[in-house]
């Protein structure tokens, strides 16, 4: 299993460039890749024979804060004839938030990065339909940001916590 | 009155706060936009379609969802890691168990305290969720038959369903919201006589499922309206990170229980039911029921294991305590975790960032199988009939809890 690993991460470090580090303490293991090269890294993980990650379970925003200045979006890959679990990890800044979308590679990627947006405010870049889509299309704010701020009523209905 | 007027009249009200995707004005002359729901029987809650339409044949669907959105991951935020079990049991309504048992897993392994569950509370844990996944299940083909215009299964269905919820009552005091499995243990013990009624019901309901299946799921209407309708390929259900039922009903012998072997999964014997187009083509409507009705028959046989278990090696004892392990204080170290688990209806998956500090996750994103399995709708919806729709969308079998959060 460790020897699989390995071999992810040089696949990785080759298609990026340069190494990669690994996320601390994470359960699946993951790296954290350049987000230039986040829309290749990922083709190459679904389509080479060694990695094959068919399969794109999850995508989750993180915010870090004001005072860390940077957004996260991590993705959950599983491959199902390895049977092997990784997350893979981009890190962007609050004012430049946006990231390659990856709907041409996994089709699971469309709700999932429009749940990221509409919580976090993040664009994907070529997403074939970026709207919001728990929030309502006129809602003021991203309300998963840590430093965000609800307004006090919407269409002049209070809104109460 | 001297209450605080809390709605004005303006005109800016009456705009959607949902617009629809499609432009009537950019229609051409014979589409139409049809709108099905929110308040809709057969959307199983409130989900609103924007259907694209051309006579009878459909375009077009547009799922407008997020009617039942109740920040599930800004609670979590807020809570300490204990706290949100109740929120999570919220999520699928249906299969709270489940979903309580996916989530202590999951702060479990954050506290490294997963070998130190009692053996006992782990199979009681095993049990009930089975049991809720029996329910969930039951809930699935009865109203799928209740769509489909079979109005007598679901009476049955539900005489059946509520022996489980008055046994599960019995155990944790509530219907269907529990707060039953604590991080670390259980919050209480299995009442005194429950092994005993739990192995009644079995043997009432194991021919009760036969009935269901000679009445609805082998009955030629059913099977006229289901064979060879919404035909999800496999590898489109892998693409679209389908799970649960769904993707076993196309025809890949998957299940989490099994692959990722959680729990004491692996010391129990069941069988992973998968699609085989006996009525039609592989990934159809009727295989995905089909499979959930042979997933209750296993749910059974697991309970039957777990009782074995429960009144012979790990017999109830005068000190069993049930929350010996339960932590004083849950304060994972510094990590990033992602745990999953096989639902009734597909993958849940919760995502804690722990930052070490604090009692309370710093992040913790759920990954609701409806919502992930629902998002497969358009592309199955395209070009069939809007009474077709109706069929495709209840055997997802999507709870809107769920997919709202």
């Amino acid at each position: 299993m460790s020897d699989h690993k390995e071999r992810i991460k040089e696949l990785i470090s080759r298609v990026v460039g340069e190494p990669v580090s690994e996320i601390p303490n994470s359960t699946p293991a993951g790296y954290v890749v350049p987000k230039e090269t986040l829309f290749r890294v990922c083709s190459e993980l679904r389509t080479h024979p060694d990695t094959y990650f068919d399969m794109l379970s999850n995508i989750s925003g993180v915010d870090r804060g004001p005072e860390a200045g940077t957004l996260e979006v991590v993705y959950h890959l599983y491959s199902i004839p390895f049977h092997f679990s990784l997350s893979i990890k981009v890190v962007l800044s609050r004012e430049q938030a946006a990231v390659e979308s990856l709907v041409p590679v996994w089709k699971s990627a469309n709700w999932l990065e429009r749940e990221v947006y509409d919580m976090f405010g993040i664009q994907f870049k070529n997403h074939p339909d970026l709207r919001r889509i728990l929030m309502p299309a006129d809602w003021n704010g991203f309300p998963l940001l840590k430093d965000y701020q609800q307004d006090e009523t919407y269409r002049g209905v209070k809104i109460e916590y | 009155m001297n209450k605080e007027q809390q709605y004005i009249y303006k005109e800016d009200n009456l705009t959607d706060s949902e617009p629809n995707k499609f432009n009537y004005n950019e229609l051409k002359s014979e589409e139409m936009i049809i709108n099905l729901g929110p308040q809709h029987p057969s959307t199983h809650g409130v989900l609103r379609l924007e259907v694209l339409s051309d006579g009878e044949i459909i375009k077009d669907v547009v799922p407008h969802i997020g009617y039942l959105h109740r920040c599930f991951e800004k609670h979590a935020e807020r809570l300490p890691y204990n706290q949100v079990i109740p929120f999570v049991d919220r999520m699928d309504y249906v299969a709270a168990m489940n979903s309580e048992h996916a989530y202590a897993m999951g702060v479990e392994r954050m506290m490294g305290i997963t070998d130190q569950i009692p053996k006992r509370v782990e199979y009681i844990r095993v049990l009930v969720a089975e049991m809720n996944r029996i329910a969930s299940h039951l809930i699935a083909v009865g109203t799928y038959g209740l769509d489909l215009g079979a109005f007598t299964p679901f009476f049955w269905i539900m005489r059946d369903r509520e022996h489980i919820l008055r046994l599960l009552e019995w155990v944790s005091g509530a219907r269907m919201l529990y707060n039953y499995i604590w991080i670390g243990g259980l919050f209480y013990d299995l009442p005194v006589g429950f092994e005993q009624r739990c192995r009644e019901f079995i043997n009432y309901f194991t021919p009760k499922v036969g009935e269901l299946e000679t009445l609805l799921v082998n009955n030629k209407i059913f099977i006229d309206r289901t064979a060879n309708v919404g035909v999800l390929p496999l590898n489109l259900a892998i693409n679209s990170g389908i799970t649960g039922p769904m993707l076993r009903g196309s025809g890949l012998r998957f299940d989490l229980r099994r692959v990722d072997g959680y729990s004491v999964y692996p010391e129990l014997e069941f069988e992973i039911p998968i699609g085989e187009g006996k009525m039609g083509t592989v990934g159809d409507c009727w295989d995905r029921t089909w499979v959930r009705v042979r997933e209750i028959y296993e749910s059974l046989r697991i309970m039957r294991q777990c009782l074995d278990k429960l009144e012979g090696e790990h017999k109830r004892t005068r000190d069993f305590d049930p929350q010996s392990v339960v932590p004083k204080k849950i304060r994972p170290k510094a990590q990033e975790l992602y745990v999953r688990a096989e639902n009734p209806k597909g993958e849940l998956g919760f995502y804690f960032i722990a930052d070490g500090k604090s009692d309370i996750p710093f992040r913790c994103k759920a990954r609701a199988c409806s919502f992930v399995n629902l998002s497969v709708l358009p592309e199955l919806s395209r070009g069939v009939l809007i009474a077709d729709l109706i069929a495709i969308l209840g055997s997802i079998d999507i709870v809107l809890g769920e997919v709202d959060r």
